[in-house]
């Protein structure tokens, strides 16, 4: 029999108030867990996708809807910028390597990336079957696109123009798997990558004259180049040259992701504060279970003090009770917090934008017990404090 | 056993509600506090238990001064030494039968010792309702609890406030018996404050109190 045995009876003797009590601490621990969950998933999964890009080049417009198109592969892209100044750009000597993108068509909502064999080696990726595209109309599929449509090795399908579901299709065109990724959990995962060639060749179908296709080569376009400095000096000069000299737009990933997670952050910042408003609304409710407690108890209380308890042992009684709640009250929150994450994956899923993972705990998670444990501690400061002051032999005079 | 000596009790500010010049009880006897209401029999066993402090004189016992003691001494002091039988058998509701017995060795600092929890309800007849919740039993059953949990630490001294003034004969003297029976079983002294009448053909030695404490110094 101890006094977290009796904490419990108490607690068992009324269950309603304490299962109020656990999920009003529960709700605000979730909600402010649920924040905290996706901030750091969010922001893991864009530094994954945008490490080792220190520029992104393209057409001029938004910088930030260049790096949302060019790096995470979200928005619709700026536009298109000139193959050849693209190469010219390359050759610059700040500049160590330079992988050219072509967007604009898709695979069941999955984006085509006319690339090179480079933009696979930037995310690390290596195949889980086959090999990379050594020829046009190869395609190598990262590892959701695989799972998803359930293309395999040697399987054939028809990219259609745009970059969204449901837009005209290429018929002439037919791309056939030659290489299936393994999992990078980058936005690798979502895209299927063939050579640029083969953008080209989908596009201007097989040209036979050999002065048209002189001029149709001439005029070829990519629509970004991810840029890599040869060395960190080049940050200082290379955007401002780029963006001053020519017609082409230079976005610093660093810098629009940090912009991007700023306007994240207010929303992030109010749901936060009302998880917190939520706390305090739980410690307050707590605090009045708790004083309710104290004037229904205090018969009990006395004769605990007959028995020969001290007043510590009975204010330590009292907060182990809000102990309790708070301790079933944060577990059940950070249990709250995943399936709100589920739930928030399950609803952006079709935009398939945001990769979340719902099983993906932290130990750090734990410290989230600590706001619930604070807000229970200080609602059971005052009870306790009062209990362990009853008067017991007035107590037990009243009603004895 | 107990001693008192030029004891004095007052509420703060207000005049003498109790005044014993001297009295002693020696191991094992057994004594009735009689009295009208209000004549301050609760107060003189809660100042034997060292719930209230006197305003004078000494309340000493089993050779101890209460007053003397610190507060979690005294605390200590009452779970080991002192049983107390109070009017309504107040049994910690949300705990068991076995519970309330367990629950007066946590307290007194004392082993948790279930098998002399559940040889003392044998003892007293309710070996059956140990897992019993106390709402669950009949009003003779927790008086039986409760005279157990009082018991359970092996005090010196077993006090009791009105154990029966709610009784019929027959239950008033069935609980009679058993605080009689018990305390000599365990070689306490009895001190039984009560008003009832029935009480007094069974214990002779008798500690009456003044109507009103304020009217004796009057």
């Amino acid at each position: 029999m101890t006094l977290l045995q009796l904490a419990w009876s108490y607690l068992r003797a009324r269950p309603l108030p304490a299962l109020l009590n656990v999920l009003l601490l529960a709700l605000g621990v979730g909600t402010i867990g649920f924040v905290l969950i996706m901030d750091k998933q969010i922001g893991t999964n864009m530094n994954r996708d945008a490490r080792g890009i220190d520029l992104v080049v393209g057409a001029k417009g938004s910088a930030m809807q260049l790096i949302l198109a060019g790096i995470f592969h979200l928005d619709a892209p700026t536009g298109n910028i000139s193959l050849q100044a693209a190469q010219e750009l390359s050759r610059n000597p700040l500049i160590r390597r330079g992988i050219p993108l072509s967007l604009g068509d898709s695979f069941r909502g999955f984006r085509i990336v006319g690339t090179n064999a480079d933009y696979i080696d930037l995310y690390g990726g290596q195949f889980a079957a086959g090999h990379g595209g050594k020829k046009p109309m190869e395609a190598v599929l990262g590892s959701t696109v695989a799972a998803t449509t359930g293309l395999v090795l040697g399987g054939q399908f028809i990219g259609s123009h745009g970059l969204v579901e449901g837009g005209p299709a290429h018929a002439d065109s037919v791309y056939t798997v030659v290489g299936v990724l393994k999992r990078t959990d980058t936005v690798l995962d979502r895209l299927v990558v063939v050579d640029t060639e083969s953008v080209w060749l989908v596009h201007e179908g097989i040209i036979v004259d050999a002065d048209e296709r002189k001029v149709l080569e001439a005029e070829r376009q990519i629509t970004v180049l991810l840029v890599q400095y040869a060395t960190p000096l080049a940050a200082v000069s290379l955007p401002r040259t780029i963006n001053d000299e020519t017609n082409m737009q230079a976005a610093s990933p660093a810098y629009e992701s940090a912009r991007l997670f700023r306007m994240i952050g207010v929303g992030a910042d109010v749901i936060k504060a009302f998880g917190a408003v939520v706390l305090v609304t739980a410690a307050l409710s707590l605090f009045i279970a708790l004083y309710h407690a104290l004037s229904e108890r205090a018969y009990d209380i006395a004769v605990l003090r007959t028995l020969g308890a001290r007043p510590s042992s009975i204010a330590l009684t009292l907060l182990l009770e809000a102990m309790i709640l708070a301790v079933l009250g944060s577990a059940l929150g950070l249990v709250l917090a995943h399936v709100m994450v589920a739930a928030m994956a399950a609803a952006i899923a079709e935009q398939d934008s945001l990769r979340l993972n719902a099983l993906q705990f932290s130990w750090r998670e734990l410290w989230l017990v600590l706001p619930a444990l604070l807000a229970a501690f200080l609602a059971a400061l005052l009870p306790t404090w009062r209990a362990a002051r009853t008067d017991i032999s007035s107590t037990l005079a009243r009603r004895g | 056993m107990i001693g008192i000596e030029h004891l004095r009790f007052a509420y703060a500010g207000g005049a003498d509600v109790l005044q014993i010049d001297a009295f002693v009880v020696a191991l094992g006897e057994r004594v009735l506090v009689t009295g009208p209401s209000g004549c301050g029999k609760t107060t003189l066993l809660h100042l034997l238990a060292g719930l209230l402090l006197p305003s004078a004189g000494q309340v000493i016992v089993n050779g101890q001064d209460l007053a003397q003691l610190s507060p979690a001494a005294r605390d200590r002091f009452r779970g080991r030494t002192v049983g107390i039988v109070l009017q309504q058998f107040h049994l910690l509701p949300t705990l068991t039968v076995l519970q309330n017995l367990l629950i007066a060795q946590r307290m007194a600092g004392l082993p948790i010792d279930r098998k002399a929890a559940g040889a003392m309800l044998k003892t007293l007849g309710v070996a059956d309702r140990l897992d019993a919740s106390p709402h669950q039993l009949s009003v003779g059953q927790q008086q039986r609890v409760a005279i157990a949990r009082a018991l359970i630490n092996r005090p010196r001294v077993l006090l009791a406030d009105e154990p029966t003034s709610n009784l019929d004969d027959e239950a008033c003297a069935i609980v009679t018996d058993l605080l009689l029976q018990t305390s000599s079983d365990h070689g306490a002294c009895l001190l039984i404050a009560t008003h009832d009448s029935r009480l007094k053909s069974r214990i002779t030695r008798q500690l009456a109190l003044p109507r009103t404490a304020v009217e004796a110094v009057a």
